[in-house]
């Protein structure tokens, strides 16, 4: 029984890195999903408004760990192949956070002037055309203060995958505390938010250089 | 046998239709705690939000930085600290759902913090001088001209916060609150089937989620953009 302070700090990194790797991935794989699923609630043909609509509707409406279970328990079930937990917990997380992205792609893609359309279609620009050198060049810069707010989210929810059973950092944190005398819980647990609102900061520092280079690139500034 | 009912394994549909009561007794507490951490949040929010503006930096920047701390740190570490440190640091033991509702509570007050500033931030600096122009005292101002200002861009912000801590309290089970996702684990642990119970939770999350966003919005309809009077 007992751990040393070394064996808390030791197994809080170990758990930090998964935290940060899985982090990283599945705000990645949201920003697919939102973009995709944002530029498809606005396409011509129907089927894909009508998919990326129910795909926000549901991932929005229900708890991110109703669908980390889901995945994790139920999925398995009903196609018949086991899912491991970090396969579930990125899926979960990424299809969570890219229904949150893809409104905010979504209402940036809707705020481009009316007139922009019009001009590109009298330049005969193709839709494909339209979205990639007017609409999108035009909105990304909008889209980056609300995507810094998702990806903290994201790292927060992170935590959540430790319930399927995924050693991240509030993994590590539990499973510290019960190994630990009862008396080290605070220092286990304060260590184990200072270790999350540190990644926090180093995340919205990542997002604002982010947001500098878009600025740049686009030649606009970020409203705030 | 769960809460003293048993379920129909016949087949997916008899076993969904017989769980239906227990999953019910779950939701039953979802939707208290969802209810007073939303209190909590609020009044908690409010004093965030005065003492953040507090005239003195002695007190408005360690409110700030507790503010962002809460902010961005996940709710299962905060959850975990309410009901495992308070206990052995102070002595104070909580049931699991007054933990949990208190660690809802803790992280939305900070959220809750930031609309009220934003909202009375967001009446214009005229209304101040113009309630100066004519005498009104300080807390005239507030309470006849600012607030009910205020309230209308207030009201639907607490409201999609509302519908957010909906769908946090699945994260109470945890700490072993019988809410409604716990319940469905503990008939899948109990039957070894998952997938209905969780799909059905699934369900009665999104059917409690559009009803309260359709709350919210009728709510906001109904609100006179002008402003609402506080007397």
């Amino acid at each position: 029984m007992g751990v040393t302070f070394d064996q808390i700090i030791d197994a809080l990194l170990q758990g930090a890195y998964v935290t940060i790797w899985i982090t990283l991935a599945s705000t990645v794989g949201g920003a697919i999903l939102a973009f995709a699923s944002g530029i498809g609630s606005l396409s011509h043909f129907a089927p894909a408004r009508w998919l990326s609509k129910t795909y926000v509707q549901i991932f929005r409406g229900t708890s991110l760990l109703v669908q980390l279970f889901w995945l994790y328990y139920a999925l398995p079930v009903l196609i018949g192949i086991h899912i491991s937990p970090v396969a579930a917990g990125i899926l979960g997380l990424s299809l969570n956070i890219g229904a949150y992205g893809a409104e905010v792609v979504r209402g940036a893609l809707q705020s481009v002037d009316e007139g922009q359309l019009e001009a590109a279609r009298a330049l005969n620009f193709t839709p494909g055309q339209t979205l990639r050198r007017i609409l999108l060049p035009q909105s990304i810069i909008e889209m980056m203060p609300p995507f810094g707010n998702l990806a903290i989210q994201n790292l927060k929810d992170s935590s959540l995958v430790s319930l399927i059973s995924l050693s991240d950092l509030a993994f590590q944190a539990d499973d510290l505390r019960n190994r630990a005398f009862e008396s080290d819980t605070i220092t286990i647990l304060g260590l184990t938010l200072l270790f999350y609102f540190v990644m926090a900061l180093v995340l919205m520092g990542a997002m604002r250089l982010l947001e500098r280079y878009f600025e740049k690139v686009s030649g606009r500034e970020v409203a705030r | 046998m769960l809460f003293g009912m048993s379920w129909d394994l016949t087949n997916d549909w008899t076993f969904a239709w017989s769980i239906i009561p227990m999953l019910l007794i779950g939701m039953k507490i979802t939707i208290i705690a969802t209810i007073f951490g939303f209190l909590i949040a609020m009044t908690l929010g409010l004093v965030f939000a005065l003492a953040r503006s507090a005239p003195t930096r002695f007190i408005s920047w360690p409110v700030g930085f507790v503010i962002e701390f809460v902010r961005d740190t996940p709710l299962l570490i905060q959850l975990f600290f309410i009901f495992y440190v308070l206990p052995s640091s102070t002595g104070i033991t909580l049931p699991a759902l007054e933990a949990g509702i208190l660690a809802l509570g803790v992280q939305y007050s900070a959220y809750c913090s930031e609309v009220y500033r934003a909202g009375l931030q967001a009446v214009p600096n005229g209304q101040w001088e113009a309630a100066r122009a004519l005498n009104l005292s300080t807390w005239q101002t507030y309470r006849d001209i600012v607030i009910p200002q205020a309230i209308p861009r207030i009201i639907p912000a607490l409201g999609n916060y509302l519908v957010s801590i909906i769908k946090d309290t699945p994260i109470l089970s945890a700490i072993t609150v019988m809410e409604v996702l716990h319940v469905a684990n503990i008939i899948g642990d109990r039957t070894y089937r998952y997938m209905v119970p969780i799909t059905m939770v699934g369900i009665l999350f999104l059917i409690l989620t559009l009803i309260s966003a359709g709350f919210v919005k009728f709510i906001e309809k109904r609100l006179p953009r002008a402003g609402i009077a506080v007397k």
